[in-house]
């Protein structure tokens, strides 16, 4: 266990030490909100659905976590280019053990950065119709994380180099981005879009997000956190699995 | 302590090491020596179970690598050819997180870092930032890592690569030191015959993937009727140049620099 603490410490703190990338991985969730959010909102009002403000933040916010995490199992890439992934590959400790301490850590920074956005959210003028309920969204995030965390781990152990990344950017991270109802509602969708977006992770967790920010969902809390309960789990085993076949 | 027989590595066509054996005794310190691209470092990954072999049997301390990885990891220490530290921490930071990858009581841990990384004068460093060091203080730093936990076997992959004479002293004097009094067994690879000559008992040449002669550096230079090891060894492995594989490693280290400038 103390294995697992120490790299779940080190990610965490890499994170907290890299001012610049915290601030960058801002200014991207913070274009979503302001320019849809703003942008889109007459035309949102106008077909009777409320704020566009609203309904965005929530999925803003699951966006910058799904980016955060998947990034953090990616990191492993660097790891292995600058070399310290050998030196924790041949310490005498189960993989799985420093597996879970990176994919805890990835996950531990991308709620912090979730949070974070959230924050921006308020600043911008978006209302959680209930403060009590903030916690209950952060163990939305912390679960998105994880599911992101562990897929990016799985990717992160299969890639060899960074050519492959803008592969899984395009065709993995965007489509999970978009198909997820962050700057749509999933309601009256045509059947193949219906299918898609029932398929995506993340899907439940942006609804989980708005159920506990704005009190509105589609799934049922319920459904969202068992679902991604069960997605994390699998997630995890599989990132798990990848990292155990890691050769150098 | 360390047996490989007819060990065998492939990448696609070429054989990096070609059905080696030998055999290393405990207590002793071996020295593996080899051009370039001769095989050392894959051989040294397999045994210390970064890269599966094609086939082969390899044991460390009675344990297979490949079938008990982690039984055969809790044997042996390391210090890589190439960087290894995470270099957005301190150094007392990777040290002390080695340190707990290795479950070096916490008491212990933090008497050898201080002993270490003042041997390897870091100590006063401790709180800067590895990506501030220079080559020979990383160098030194992965070397005092090295020996932080005190393993039964201990790799040393071309660990006096661009070290300065007084660091290159301080780590041969340790490493025998931990020889004579701890009977740690050394499987060390180098370029510099002179660091061969001096440290190890016995000698192995590798070239093409095959080992090319094993015996005493006296044993090499009589078998070769040179005068020197250096000599012996150029007898052994030819004058040419050899090429070395470029890794998917190598080329995104590559990669990496242009982005930075």
């Amino acid at each position: 266990m103390t294995v697992v603490y120490h790299l779940w410490l080190r990610e965490v703190k890499r994170y907290l030490r890299s001012r610049p990338q915290i601030i960058g991985s801002i200014a991207q969730p913070l274009l979503y909100l302001l320019v849809l959010g703003f942008g889109l909102g007459p035309v949102f009002a106008q077909s009777g659905q409320g704020s566009y403000l609203q309904f965005i933040a929530p999925g803003v916010v699951g966006m910058a976590i799904l980016f955060t995490s998947v990034f953090s199992g990616i990191g492993l890439l660097w790891d292995r280019q600058f070399g310290f992934l050998k030196e924790t590959l041949v310490a005498p400790v189960p993989r799985l053990q420093i597996m879970l301490g990176r994919t805890l850590g990835g996950a531990t920074i991308a709620s912090i950065q979730g949070a974070l956005i959230l924050l921006v959210c308020i600043v911008a003028g978006f209302r959680p119709y209930s403060f009590a309920a903030v916690p209950l969204a952060l163990v939305f995030m912390l679960l998105v994380g994880l599911v992101f965390a562990g897929l990016g781990t799985a990717i992160g152990s299969t890639l060899k180099d960074m050519q492959g990344f803008q592969l899984i950017m395009n065709f993995l991270v965007m489509p999970i981005f978009f198909l997820s109802g962050a700057l749509f509602p999933l309601n009256n969708l045509p059947t193949a879009l219906t299918f898609a977006t029932r398929a995506d992770p993340l899907s439940y967790g942006v609804d989980g997000l708005r159920g506990a920010l704005i009190g509105v969902t589609q799934f049922g809390i319920a459904t969202n956190l068992s679902v991604l309960a069960v997605v994390a789990a699998g997630f995890v085993v599989l990132g798990a699995w990848a990292f155990s076949r890691i050769q150098i | 302590m360390i047996h490989v027989e007819n060990l065998v590595k492939t990448f696609g066509e070429v054989k990096a090491v070609d059905g080696i054996s030998f055999h290393v005794p405990a207590g002793e310190i071996f020295a593996f020596l080899g051009p370039n691209g001769a095989g050392k470092t894959t051989t040294i990954q397999m045994l210390t179970t970064l890269l599966r072999p094609s086939s082969g049997t390899m044991k460390l301390d009675g344990l297979d690598p490949v079938a008990q990885p982690l039984q055969a990891r809790s044997r042996f220490g390391i210090v890589f050819q190439d960087p290894s530290l995470d270099v957005e921490l301190t150094a007392y930071e990777n040290m002390d997180l080695h340190g707990a990858l290795y479950h070096v009581p916490k008491k212990t841990r933090i008497e050898r870092i201080e002993t270490l990384l003042t041997l390897f004068e870091l100590w006063d460093r401790r709180r800067s930032f590895v990506k501030t060091f220079s080559g020979g203080m990383r160098r030194r730093l992965e070397i005092a890592r090295g020996l932080l936990h005190t393993p039964k076997i201990l790799f040393l992959d071309e660990p006096t690569l661009g070290l300065d004479p007084q660091s290159r002293n301080q780590l041969w004097t340790h490493v025998k030191h931990l020889n004579e009094t701890e009977g740690v067994t050394v499987f060390l690879t180098t370029h510099y015959m002179d660091e061969a000559e001096r440290t190890a008992h016995r000698i192995g040449i590798i070239d093409h993937g095959h080992i090319v002669a094993q015996g005493t550096a006296q044993g090499l230079k009589e078998q070769t009727g040179a005068d020197s090891l250096e000599g012996a060894f150029l007898a052994l492995t030819g004058s040419t140049i050899r090429d070395e594989r470029a890794d998917a490693a190598d080329q995104m280290r590559q990669m990496a620099k242009m982005w930075r400038r």
